[in-house]
C-alpha cells in the first residue's frame, strides 16, 4: 500500500516535470517562429501616400505598394459608362473584393471604387500572381478594355473585374482613402 | 554498443524496422540501457550540456543567417539595425547566439579539465580525447569566423591580426606567407571577399563539428565512460542504465546551466563583448587595444610573450598540437588525480597558469602589475604550459607513488550495502 | 585579517595618490558613477526622460551627430519614448529626406540643392552631413560619431557619455596644453576633445516644465541615447524575470525527480 502511493506520487512528479519541460519548449519555440514574420521596418512601409493629380484620363500609373504593383487608373466617362452597364450576373466573380467594403458586397462597378473616376487595384493576377498589362485604345489588350494577363490569358474589364480565363477572382481593391482631392493613402 | 544488445522490439512495425534499419536498437543501447559507471559526478554532466549548446548555436545561427547580410557595406547594419531592432525577437536570438559562444567555451573548458583531472585520455580512450581536441580546434575556428561577421572594429582587426599570423611563414619560405594570407583574404586586406567566405565557413563548420561529435560519442561508447576513480568497470554492480539515472541528472544540471546562461542573455548581454565592436569596421583606424574573446586569451598571451614573430606563431601552434599527444605523454598507470598526489598539485597549478595567461592576454603588452611586467609573467606561464605536458607529465608518472586505488566502483560508493544497491 | 585590511587600505591610498598625480597627465579620468533608471534587473526607461532626451537630441546634438539606425516609427514603439503614432508622424514630417528622382530623373533643383520630401514613419533620422568628408570639413577635421549605439560603443556606457557631455569647464592643470580649436575634457582620452561644450543652462526649453539645467539635459540625452543603443531593454528585463521564474520552477522539479530516481542508489 505504502509503495503504491509512493509510486503514484513519484509518477505524478515525473509527469509534472515532463509537462513543465514541454511548456518551456513550446514557449521557446515562439520567438523562433515569430522571427520570420514581417519586421517592424517592413510593417512601417505597409502604408503609402501618393499624389495622383498628374494622371490624365485614360492613363494608368503604377505605384509600388507592399512589394506589389498598385494600378491607379483614371477612367474616361466612356469607360465608366461601359463598366456601369455590365450586370453582376454576367461576371465570373460576383463579389466586389474591395477591402473597404464588407466581404459580401456584390461586384457592381460602384462597389469597386471610391470615386468613379479612379479605379485603384492591386496589380496581381488572381490566378497565379503575374502582373497584368493595361489596355488602352492605342494598344488594346484583350476584349474588355481593362487588363490582360499574359501569363495565362486572364482578362479584366475597366473595373478590374475578371471577365475571362483562368483567374477566379476580381483584382483586389486595397484599403485606401482620399486624404485630399487627388491624394490617396493606401494601406 | 558495449556488451550485447538488450533491445527487444515490441510491435510488428518495430520488428520490421529493426531488421532493416536498427536505429531504435542503436538509440536504446546507446542512450537508454547503456551501462554507465554509477559514480559519475557533477563534472560529468558537461558532455550533455555541450550537446545542448551545439544545438542552441546551430538553431539560433540558422535563424540569424536568415536576416544577416554578408557584405562589407551592409553587414554591420544588418546586425545592429535589422536583427537587433527590426526582426521580431531578433535581439533575443542574437544575444543567445553571442553569449552562447561564451557558454559553449566555458562548458568545453570544464569538460576538458575534467578529462585531464580524471585521466580520461588514457588507454583505452585516446581516440575519444583526440577527437575532442579536433572538436575544440573546430570550435575555435568557428568562433573566430563568427566574431568577424558583425563587422565591428574588433571583428575587422581581430580578423586582420589572426590571418596575419600566416605571414610569419615568409620567414621560412619568402613570399609564401604573404601569398597564403592574400589567398585567405581574397584581396590585399580583410574586406568584402573575406567576410563572405568567413560567413560561408562559419555556416559550414558547426556541421563538421556535429559529425566529429558523433565520432566522439561513438568512440566513448566502445570502452564506456571513465569515472572519478579512474578504474575500470568490473561488472553490472558498478553501473547504472543511462536512462533514467543520468538523463535526469544531466537534465537537472543542464537546467542550472541554462539559468546561468539566461542571466547573461537577459541581464548582462554585453558582459563578454567589447564596446569597440559596436563601432562599424574602419580599415583606417585601429582600436587602441586589440583583445580577442576571453576564451582565446591564454593563447593570445603566449603568442605575444615571444618577441620573434615566427617563434611566437610556432609556440601558439605547439600549445594546441601538444593536446593531441597527451595520451602518450602521461606515463602513469593510474588515471585519476584523486590517487596521484603530485600530479594533482601540478594540475591545479596548470589550471591557475591558464587563468594567469588569460589575464595577461587581456592586458596591454607593456602592462606592469605589482612591479612585475606582465610580459615576463606570460613568458613564465607559457614555459609552464609547455613544460607541464612535455616534461612534468612523463616525469611525474615515473617519480610519483600513487595512493592505493580502490578495487571496484561499487565498493567505495555503496560500501557494505552494495547488494541492496544493486537490487534497487 | 587586520593585516590584510591594512594592506588593502595602503593599496587604496597608493592608488589614490596615483590618481591625484594622474590629473597632470593626458590620461582620461574614470567616468563619474551615476545611477540610472535603466540600471539593474528591474531597470526600465523613464518615458518622460526619453521624450526630453529626444528634444535635446533634436535641438542640440543633431546639428552634428547622425542617428542612422533609428527610424521615426521607433519613437512610437513600446519601450521607447512613448510618442503616439500621430505624434511620431508629425515629428517625421518635420525632417527633409532626400527624395527619389523626379519625373525628369533629377535629384537636384535648378540651384543645385538636393530635392527632398518630408519624412514618413518608415524613414530613419537623416544625417546632418551628406558624407564623412563634409562632416569633417564642418568640424575642423574631426568626425562627430553616429550616436545610434554610442552608449554600448564606449567603455563605461551611460556614465561615460554623461561624463563627457558634462565634463567641460574644468581648469586644465598647469602646464597642460589645450590644443588649438579643442576643448579640455578630463574624461576624454587625451583630454583634448573637438566637441565644444554641447549643453548650457537653458539650451532647450522642456515642454513639461523640467528646469533646463545642464544636469537635467545631460541625464535626458544620456537616457535617450541608452534607449537608441538598446531599444529592447524594457522587454528584455521583463522577459528575463519570466524566464528565470520558469527555469527555477523547472530546475526545482528536475531536482525532485533526480532525488526520487537516485533515492536508492546513494
Amino acid at each position: 500500500m505504502a509503495t503504491a502511493t509512493q509510486t503514484t506520487r513519484r509518477d505524478f512528479l515525473y509527469v509534472a516535470t515532463g509537462a513543465v519541460g514541454a511548456v518551456g519548449v513550446a514557449f521557446t519555440a515562439w520567438p523562433f517562429i515569430d522571427q520570420m514574420n514581417p519586421t517592424s521596418a517592413v510593417l512601417a512601409m505597409s502604408s503609402m501616400e501618393a499624389d495622383i493629380a498628374a494622371i490624365q484620363p485614360g492613363q494608368q500609373v503604377v505605384f509600388k505598394w507592399r512589394g506589389h504593383p498598385l494600378f491607379v487608373r483614371r477612367r474616361t466617362p466612356k469607360e465608366i459608362a461601359e463598366a456601369r452597364a455590365v450586370p453582376v450576373s454576367q461576371l465570373i466573380d460576383p463579389l466586389a473584393r474591395n477591402a473597404n467594403l464588407p466581404d459580401s458586397a456584390p461586384a457592381t462597378d460602384a462597389n469597386r471604387e471610391i470615386k468613379p473616376e479612379w479605379i485603384i487595384v492591386v496589380g496581381v493576377c488572381t490566378h497565379l500572381g503575374c502582373t497584368p498589362t493595361v489596355s488602352t485604345p492605342q494598344s488594346p489588350q484583350g476584349e474588355y478594355g481593362g487588363w490582360l494577363c499574359h501569363c495565362h490569358g486572364s482578362q479584366y474589364d475597366v473595373a478590374g473585374r475578371v471577365r475571362k480565363g483562368p483567374a477566379p477572382q476580381n483584382l483586389a481593391v486595397p484599403p485606401y482613402s482620399f486624404i485630399g482631392p487627388t491624394k490617396i493613402k493606401v494601406g | 554498443m558495449a556488451g550485447h544488445s538488450t533491445y527487444v522490439p515490441r510491435t510488428a512495425f518495430s520488428r520490421w524496422l529493426d531488421e532493416r534499419l536498427p536505429i531504435i536498437r542503436m538509440m536504446n543501447d546507446s542512450f537508454t540501457t547503456f551501462p554507465t559507471p554509477r559514480n559519475l559526478n557533477f563534472w560529468y554532466t558537461f558532455g550533455g550540456i555541450l550537446t545542448f549548446m551545439l544545438v542552441v548555436q546551430i538553431v539560433t545561427g540558422i535563424v540569424l543567417a536568415m536576416h544577416y547580410v554578408p557584405n562589407a557595406g551592409l553587414a554591420f547594419n544588418s546586425v545592429e539595425g535589422r536583427i537587433m531592432r527590426e526582426v521580431n525577437y531578433g535581439w533575443l536570438i542574437r544575444y543567445i547566439h553571442s553569449n552562447g559562444a561564451s557558454m559553449f567555451f566555458l562548458a568545453v573548458y570544464i569538460h576538458m579539465f575534467r578529462g585531464l583531472y580524471y585521466g580520461s585520455y588514457k588507454a583505452p580512450r585516446e581516440v575519444i580525447w583526440i577527437l575532442g581536441v579536433f572538436i575544440y580546434l573546430l570550435m575555435m575556428a568557428t568562433a573566430f569566423f563568427g566574431y568577424v561577421l558583425p563587422w565591428g572594429q574588433m571583428s575587422f582587426w581581430g580578423a586582420t591580426v589572426i590571418t596575419s599570423l600566416f605571414s610569419a611563414i615568409d620567414q621560412v619560405v619568402p613570399h609564401l606567407g604573404t601569398a597564403i594570407t592574400q589567398w585567405l583574404w581574397g584581396g590585399f586586406a580583410v574586406d568584402d571577399a573575406t567576410l563572405n567566405r568567413f560567413f560561408s565557413l562559419h555556416y559550414l563548420l558547426p556541421f563538421v563539428i556535429t559529425g566529429v561529435v558523433g565520432l566522439h560519442v561513438w568512440a566513448l561508447h566502445v570502452p564506456g565512460n571513465n569515472n572519478p576513480l579512474g578504474i575500470d568497470v568490473k561488472g553490472p554492480q558498478d553501473t547504472l542504465p543511462f536512462h533514467p539515472y543520468y538523463t535526469v541528472k544531466d537534465a537537472f544540471y543542464l537546467a542550472l546551466f541554462v539559468i546561468f546562461f539566461a542571466a547573461f542573455v537577459f541581464y548582462a548581454p554585453n558582459f563578454f563583448g567589447n564596446p569597440d565592436n559596436y563601432t562599424q569596421a574602419n580599415p583606417l583606424v585601429t582600436p587602441t587595444d586589440i583583445v580577442p574573446e576571453w576564451y582565446l586569451l591564454p593563447f593570445y598571451a603566449m603568442l605575444r610573450s615571444i618577441p620573434q614573430k615566427l617563434i611566437g606563431v610556432l609556440v601558439l601552434v605547439a600549445s594546441l598540437v601538444t593536446l593531441l599527444f597527451i595520451p602518450w605523454l602521461d606515463t602513469s598507470k593510474v588515471r585519476s588525480c584523486r590517487f596521484r598526489p603530485m600530479m594533482k598539485q601540478l594540475f591545479w597549478l596548470f589550471a591557475a597558469d591558464c587563468v594567469l595567461l588569460g589575464y595577461c592576454g587581456a592586458q596591454t603588452v607593456d602592462a606592469v602589475r605589482f612591479g612585475i611586467p606582465l610580459l615576463w609573467l606570460a613568458r613564465i606561464g607559457t614555459a609552464y604550459y609547455l613544460a607541464f605536458f612535455w616534461v612534468l607529465m612523463p616525469l611525474v608518472g615515473w617519480l610519483e607513488r600513487p595512493k592505493k586505488v580502490p578495487d571496484s566502483i561499487a565498493k567505495p560508493v555503496t560500501g557494505n550495502k552494495s547488494a541492496a544497491g544493486v537490487k534497487a | 585579517m587586520k593585516l590584510a585590511l591594512a594592506a588593502l587600505a595602503l593599496a587604496f591610498a597608493v592608488s589614490g595618490t596615483a590618481l591625484a598625480q594622474d590629473t597632470n597627465s593626458s590620461e582620461a579620468l574614470p567616468p563619474r558613477e551615476m545611477s540610472w533608471s535603466f540600471d539593474g534587473v528591474f531597470g526600465t526607461y523613464d518615458q518622460a526622460t526619453l521624450q526630453r532626451g529626444f528634444q535635446v537630441y533634436k535641438e542640440v546634438c543633431s546639428a552634428c551627430h547622425s542617428l542612422d539606425l533609428v527610424a521615426f516609427h521607433d519613437l512610437a514603439a513600446p519601450g521607447g519614448p512613448g510618442f503616439s503614432e500621430a505624434q511620431a508622424k508629425v515629428i517625421a514630417a518635420g525632417y527633409k529626406i532626400p527624395s527619389a528622382p523626379n519625373d525628369k530623373g533629377e535629384v537636384f533643383d535648378a540651384n543645385g540643392n538636393r530635392l527632398t520630401r518630408s519624412g514618413i514613419l518608415a524613414d530613419h533620422f537623416p544625417p546632418p552631413f551628406p558624407n564623412e568628408e563634409a562632416a569633417r570639413t564642418a568640424n575642423g577635421g574631426a568626425l562627430p560619431p553616429d550616436l545610434s549605439l554610442i552608449v554600448k560603443a564606449r567603455e563605461g556606457g551611460a556614465d561615460y557619455v554623461y561624463s563627457i557631455v558634462t565634463g567641460f569647464g574644468h581648469k586644465p592643470p598647469p602646464g597642460f596644453q589645450v590644443q588649438d580649436g579643442k576643448y579640455y575634457n578630463p574624461y576624454f582620452a587625451g583630454r583634448n576633445i573637438s566637441m565644444p561644450p554641447p549643453l548650457m543652462q537653458g539650451s532647450v526649453t522642456f515642454s513639461d516644465g523640467t528646469p533646463a539645467t545642464v544636469d537635467n539635459e545631460a541625464k535626458a540625452i544620456v537616457t535617450f541615447l541608452a534607449w537608441t543603443s538598446e531599444p529592447n531593454l524594457d522587454e528584455r528585463h521583463q522577459m528575463g524575470l519570466e524566464v528565470m521564474a520558469f527555469l527555477l520552477l523547472f530546475a526545482g522539479l528536475l531536482f525532485l525527480s533526480y532525488r526520487a530516481i537516485w533515492k536508492d542508489q546513494h
